[in-house]
């Protein structure tokens, strides 16, 4: 594979509306296997693609087709790299509840930035709270147990939609 | 039985089995569509056993992870039982991540989880 090949970048613009995220997945998990990804991998960038772009369409831009979701996308053999950013008003992901909680556990929703913290090197937030970047590195030292960011509280706005979303 | 379109049902004993059409239950309007015809095995159909074998699913996120919740708690409301087989290792750990395997009985195979009934 020349240089030029062993990278493959590309920016998306999606309507918010339900399912446009197959217009960045179909082409991700494509570029995700033709870099040689195995699939437990393909399948945590997916996941947490999937989270961050539904969280985006739905609790972001709130399923408004006049405003767009952008997500950029860059692939290389161990490491990819994501950003999605909505036109809302974003939110403070710090201040979420832990959807593990025993008091919780029975929620419909509220598990998506969870989701994808764990099966992500790297997430973050930009002060906003309306665009995020979520980073896989094969080649990074897998978290310890007493990591914080494990612990680290997370939801999103589903709380007070729950079942919709759901 | 009734047609479904997400799931194919069939009883085994007094087990409703439910097997998946889907091998991502992914787009919103599947889910709508996987949750409706689930929830209706409990509210229509009254079933009080029933056993989700997952084989065959190779993802699932967290709003199909939402209409499993919202079925376990109709399946109690109703007095009933419900569990979960031959789930992949992914989505297994989607279940341990979120601890959710404290809240389903998860089995390893169908067998298993029949006689576990």
């Amino acid at each position: 594979m020349s240089h030029e090949q062993q990278r493959w970048q590309h920016d998306f613009e999606l309507p918010s509306e339900r399912g446009s995220s197959r217009i960045v997945l179909d082409e991700l998990l494509s570029q995700l296997g033709r870099f040689g990804w195995e699939q437990s991998d393909i399948f945590g960038v997916h996941l947490a693609a999937e989270e961050a772009i539904v969280n985006a369409i739905l609790h972001g831009n709130q399923l408004d087709r006049s405003k767009m979701v952008r997500v950029t996308c860059e692939v290389s053999p161990r490491h990819v790299r994501l950003q999605v950013t909505d036109e809302g008003p974003g939110f403070k992901p710090e201040t979420v509840p832990d959807c593990t909680r025993e008091d919780r556990l029975d929620m419909p929703g509220g598990r998506g930035l969870l989701l994808m913290r764990s099966f992500m090197t790297t997430i973050e937030y930009n002060d906003r709270g309306n665009s995020v970047v979520l980073e896989k590195d094969l080649d990074a030292p897998p978290a310890s147990p007493d990591d914080d960011d494990a612990d680290e509280a997370v939801q999103d706005s589903a709380d007070t939609n729950a079942e919709g979303s759901a | 039985m009734s047609q479904y379109r997400r799931i194919d049902v069939s009883k085994t004993g007094d087990v409703i089995l439910v097997r998946f059409q889907d091998k991502k239950i992914l787009d919103e309007s599947m889910i709508e569509e996987f949750g409706a015809e689930l929830f209706g095995l409990v509210d229509l159909d009254n079933r009080k056993a029933i056993l989700l074998n997952f084989d065959g699913v190779e993802f699932l996120g967290s709003a199909a992870l939402g209409k499993l919740i919202t079925l376990d708690r109709k399946v109690k409301s109703h007095k009933g039982r419900l569990k979960l087989s031959n789930i992949c290792p992914e989505i297994l750990e989607v279940f341990q991540v979120t601890k959710l395997n404290r809240v389903f009985d998860i089995r390893d195979g169908e067998a298993e989880a029949l006689a576990a009934f």
